[in-house]
């Protein structure tokens, strides 16, 4: 009676799985071709073999080198920087008592998460251009040169990691805010009975309050080391910041599919999901360890 | 009460004026874009615009809505968000129900395992593309909604609100002879509203804002809108001026492409005093658990 009843469920699963089936595990199947001499006309089945010679060449080209690296290097220091911003700005934001203020405080910093970075971006390169806001009207009154932003690699990564943390800081700290509305009001009255000040409460209570989240956050930002942002990079770069700005989503897509190197590209993109899974599953180890955190 | 001190006073007032501040540079490059599209491009030229516009008009935007292939891209997109969502909500509700019962479902761990796993690993972009080529999906608009009609992040969401919704519901409506369907339709999405409208709206600026897929996956002349911006926005088409020398007193390149950011901005910005209301909640419910 009950199984009868319960067998629904499965029919109820059916079309997620399928689903998934159809589009991310066969995909997982179509990585034999990172060991293939791929050729669309051929098929799986009668394209030549050829090992490990895409990772060689991926290994050896100078350039597939460099946008691992610009990868590394990107991705970590946005997974600093948004952890960092996110965790001062949920304090500062905790200590206002003037709930309309705070409210639409928040209600401004969100929004640019739902933004693309699309438009996102084209206001991001419409200010930064040699005839944007910045370089006409601010630079100069602080009486400052014009600043190639996009065109120069160093300030390029620098306006890549400044802008997306613009983008997302107000997002990232939800989670925080959380944490802080959920601490025991005892425990504030409990330190002003000792005699502490608002700062030693801060260092004492409140901070405290933030760790585990914290601890949980940055560990899971682990799994993202090669994930720089292919969306943001992609609608802000051009080829004069290519040896510092490529990453490798946005190699793969230039290499892989613009100039059909399947076989590499697929390479490239096998080596970042596997150093991506890897990360990923230690993370969550990690976090799962020391945090109590766990994904249902 | 520490608030009452001079010095905490300083600081509140400080800190008032920072968070201000922060708060407005969300909110003025979008103001300042904005101020541009309504503005001549000779004012532009001239750097006479920050956040009002100078010499009011409107033709950058005529000129947008003008143009056929923008309508028409409007209008793909309107019906992907419309399919995508149907279909999203969908698929994910019915995953989520029965993964909420975990009791109910033997192998349940393995089938939640199952959908995870394609959090963690993906085959890539490439093997992706051929799949679609190869299902013959190219340049249809099921390229753009099936692949990620699961999202599995939206359905751990759903899951874990399903979850929280006390047993003596489900058991209640299953002795009086419900089967699990219309235990769902009617005791459960019913009291779900509002997490089902934050996914709803995830699911729904998810699919607006999203452009890779129709660049990758779609002929030109059936692109999506962002799509479609994507390319204009980005690439200065140098080669041909789409704007006559005899317009510019009103029209620039830059005032045209303002306009457009702002014009793939605005449905967001429709939405998004709805979406706001439910989805702090909903996030922090489904994200952070004991």
């Amino acid at each position: 009676m009950k199984l009868r009843k319960n067998g629904v469920l499965y029919w109820m699963l059916l079309p997620g799985v399928l689903l998934t089936l159809l589009f991310h595990y066969l995909p997982m199947a179509g990585l034999v071709i990172a060991f293939q001499d791929f050729k669309p006309w051929l098929g799986f089945s009668k394209s030549a073999w050829v090992g490990l010679d895409h990772f060689r060449t991926a290994f050896q080209r100078e350039d597939s080198l460099q946008v691992v690296w610009n990868t590394f290097f990107i991705a970590c220091s946005k997974i600093i920087v948004n952890l960092v911003v996110p965790v001062i700005f949920a304090l500062l934001l905790n200590e206002i008592r003037q709930m309309r203020f705070k409210k639409a405080v928040q209600t401004l910093v969100y929004l640019p998460h739902f933004l693309s970075w699309v438009v996102f971006g084209g206001i991001v390169s419409d200010m930064l251009s040699s005839q944007g806001i910045i370089n006409t009207l601010l630079l100069p009154s602080l009486g400052l040169q014009p600043i190639l932003f996009l065109a120069d690699g160093d300030w390029f990564r620098f306006v890549i990691i400044f802008s997306d943390n613009w983008k997302e800081f107000g997002f990232a700290t939800i989670v925080f805010l959380a944490a802080l509305s959920n601490v025991d009001p005892s425990l504030y009255e409990a330190t002003e009975v000792d005699g502490a000040n608002r700062w030693q409460q801060t260092w004492t209570v409140t901070f405290p309050a933030l760790v585990p989240i914290i601890i949980v956050v940055g560990t899971l930002a682990m799994g993202s080391v090669l994930n720089a942002g292919f969306d943001q990079i992609f609608n802000l770069y051009n080829p004069l910041v290519y040896d510092k700005g490529d990453i490798i989503d946005t190699f793969v897509y230039r290499v892989g599919l613009l100039n059909s190197q399947f076989g590499l590209g697929t390479a490239i993109g096998l080596f970042k999901s596997a150093v991506g899974f890897v990360m990923i599953v230690m993370a969550y180890y990690l976090a799962s360890r020391f945090a109590n955190y766990r994904i249902f | 009460m520490y608030y009452k001190t001079r010095s905490y006073r300083i600081f509140n007032v400080l800190n008032i004026i920072l968070l201000s501040l922060v708060a407005l540079s969300c909110i003025l490059p979008l103001i300042h874009i904005l101020a541009i599209s309504f503005s001549s491009g000779l004012a532009v030229e001239a750097n006479r615009v920050t956040f009002w516009p100078v010499d009011f008009n409107l033709d950058s935007y005529t000129r947008t809505f003008g143009d056929a292939n923008f309508l028409d891209a409007f209008f793909t997109s309107v019906v992907r968000v419309i399919l995508g969502v149907v279909i999203g909500i969908t698929v994910t509700v019915l995953t989520a129900y029965p993964l909420s019962k975990m009791e109910a479902l033997r192998g349940g761990r393995v089938i939640a395992w199952f959908f995870v796993f394609t959090m963690l690993f993906h085959g890539g972009l490439i093997p992706s593309y051929i799949l679609i080529q190869k299902l013959h999906l190219m340049n249809t608009i099921w390229a753009l909604i099936l692949p990620g009609a699961l999202g599995v992040y939206n359905m751990i969401l759903m899951l874990n609100f399903f979850r929280a919704i006390p047993r003596e519901l489900e058991e209640a409506s299953l002795i009086d002879g419900a089967g699990h369907l219309t235990t769902l339709l009617r005791v459960y999405l019913p009291i779900s509203m509002p997490s089902i409208a934050t996914i709803v709206l995830f699911v729904a600026v998810g699919h607006w804002n999203a452009w890779f897929d129709g660049l990758i996956y779609m002929q030109k002349e059936n692109w999506p809108m962002s799509t479609l911006l994507q390319t204009m926005i980005k690439v200065p088409d140098l080669s041909q001026r789409t704007v006559a020398d005899t317009e510019i007193v009103n029209m620039t390149e830059r005032t045209l492409k303002s306009a457009k950011i702002f014009i793939g901005t605005l449905p967001i910005l429709l939405v998004y005093p709805f979406l706001q209301r439910y989805f702090v909640k909903g996030i922090v419910l489904g994200a952070v658990k004991g």
